[in-house]
């Protein structure tokens, strides 16, 4: 306890970075340290989970001990692991190796310190992170949460419960983003490259398809678009054409947008509420649009910075203090989860 | 070497089908071809053809996806992002390869070493057409 407050620490590990972060009360973030680990990948041309989680492990106890001491200078006093209330651990959805190493070293942390143990689904984590700079933020919400893994419409009903009303039935948005990006020649990580170069694009000028599915369904189908892009390149080649990058990025990704939006803003049409969550949730255009859109229908918009729509530790922190609240403390016999469903 | 060719998404479905039928627990089925030309979808299909129920995803994630509604496990691997077959020890391969279900993985030729002996290969080629693709089946 600080002054009256709880102290959370959070450790992530899950994908690509390793982190750990203190906070106050779950929204109040006194650290939350990210070793990114970008410049390894691009090295591959792809995200390397077993260079990741052999660094996850080198990372460690450097991310957890700065943690520490940043925010003991943010607190002008010294923190020490006596000092917290409770340790969160993501335990899933993830990559097995790098999952393993986060909740290991948490177990650690909570058998040598006696302190509690707090199990954090990494999507639930996504969508706190929203908490954490909108203060007034409570459930219930609904929440599009966008990222390499998921795409998914999630009704928030309360703190850590959450129903998914449609998720992706192939390729994830961020996944789509990723793999076309190579197709055109931009290398990884594919969102953020894509989302830069279409600013210099035409985002009419190609007509790729929009995949609604269904009447009313909130599923979300990716791999068309993907072969869609793959066609048209080949098709150009073909003919001995040079392709236009920044038009096909921006033509590509105006055609994955419109379909997310739209589905987003319809489900978000009762509780006028929207929490964006997730890698995607930074990309500028998404932003752009759910803006226009949301202002137009009176739903109330909410998104993270950008350092909380990557993975962070201060979004788990968030959603493990309120598990924690609610006396959800796990044993040591907390297992990684690499499949963990979105609303387990 | 059998070669077939695969007109359209109606095909890769009737073949998926018939293949599920004589998949048996311990099948490791290598899918080797590049982005789009049907990996996934024909996992898909295969997986209908077991009776699965659950919605069978791209896999690239957490690089292997276990559904169980079927008539046999059905272990979803896709290695896209695996580079060192340290990661797939890691994940614990063996106990799908040689488990209790069959193998579906894609982009196997990352981890061509790892595969048994006796997996059976599709190499996936695209053919004339947008929908056109050319089975190349090492059985
Ligand atoms: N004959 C075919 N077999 C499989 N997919 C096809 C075929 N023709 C067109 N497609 C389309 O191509 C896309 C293949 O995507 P996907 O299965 O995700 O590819 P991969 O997993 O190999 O990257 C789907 O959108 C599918 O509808
Ligand atoms: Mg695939």
């Amino acid at each position: 306890m600080i002054d009256g407050k709880t102290l959370g620490l959070a450790i992530e590990s899950s994908c690509d970075e390793t982190s750990a972060a203190l906070s106050l009360n779950g929204r109040e973030v006194l650290s939350n340290i990210i070793s990114s680990q970008i410049a390894v990948h691009t090295k591959f041309g792809g995200v390397v989970p077993e260079i990741a989680s052999r660094h996850h492990l080198q990372n460690i106890n450097t991310v957890v001990d700065s943690c520490f001491e940043e925010a003991g200078e943010k607190l002008g006093r010294k923190l020490t692991m006596s000092d917290v209330d409770f340790i969160a651990v993501t335990y899933g959805p993830g990559l097995v190796g790098a999952l393993l190493i986060g909740v290991a070293t948490a177990k650690a942390y909570a058998l040598a310190a006696g302190k509690p143990l707090i199990g954090v689904n990494h999507m639930q984590g996504h969508i706190s992170a929203n908490f954490i700079e909108h203060k007034d933020l409570e459930p219930p919400f609904m929440s599009l949460v966008v990222s390499g893994g998921h795409t998914n419409i999630v009704q928030v009903d309360r703190y850590n419960h959450c129903i998914s009303l449609g998720g992706t039935r192939d390729d994830a948005a961020g996944e789509a983003f990723d793999k076309v990006a190579r197709v055109i020649g931009l290398g990884y990580p594919g969102g953020p490259k894509i989302d830069k170069i279409s600013k210099q694009g035409d985002p009419d000028a190609i007509r790729f398809k929009r995949v609604f599915l269904e009447e009313g369904s909130m599923d979300f189908s990716f791999s068309g678009i993907k072969t869609g892009v793959l066609n048209y390149v080949n098709g150009e080649k073909q003919k001995g054409h040079e392709i236009n990058v920044p038009d096909v990025a921006a033509s590509f990704q105006q055609a994955v947008l419109d379909v997310i939006v739209t589905k987003a803003v319809w489900a978000a049409e009762k509780p006028k509420r929207l929490a964006v969550a997730g890698g995607v949730a930074s990309n500028s255009r998404l932003r752009e649009m759910l803006t226009k859109e949301c202002e137009e229908r009176g739903i109330e918009l909410f998104f993270p910075s950008p350092v909380y729509c990557t993975d962070n530790a201060a979004m788990i922190g968030c959603a493990g203090y309120y598990k924690y609240l609610d006396g959800g403390i796990d044993d040591l016999t907390l297992d990684a989860i690499p499949g963990l469903a979105m609303d387990a | 070497m059998r070669e077939i060719r695969i007109k359209n998404e109606k095909d890769t479905e009737r073949f998926g089908l018939e293949l599920a039928d004589k998949l048996k627990p311990g099948d490791v089925l290598a899918l080797i071809g590049d982005l789009g030309t049907g990996k996934t979808t024909l996992t898909k299909y295969i997986a209908k053809g077991l009776g699965v129920t659950e919605t069978v995803t791209s896999p690239t994630f957490t690089i292997v996806q276990e559904y169980r509604s079927g008539r046999i496990p059905l272990f979803h691997f896709d290695v896209y992002r695996i580079l060192d077959p340290d990661e797939m020890f890691e994940i614990g391969y063996e106990d799908y390869f040689f488990g209790p279900g069959a193998c579906v993985v894609e982009w196997a030729d990352q981890i061509e070493e790892l595969l048994p002996e006796d997996a059976m290969i599709i190499r996936i080629e695209r053919g004339e057409t947008e929908t056109e693709r050319i089975y190349k089946c090492t059985f």
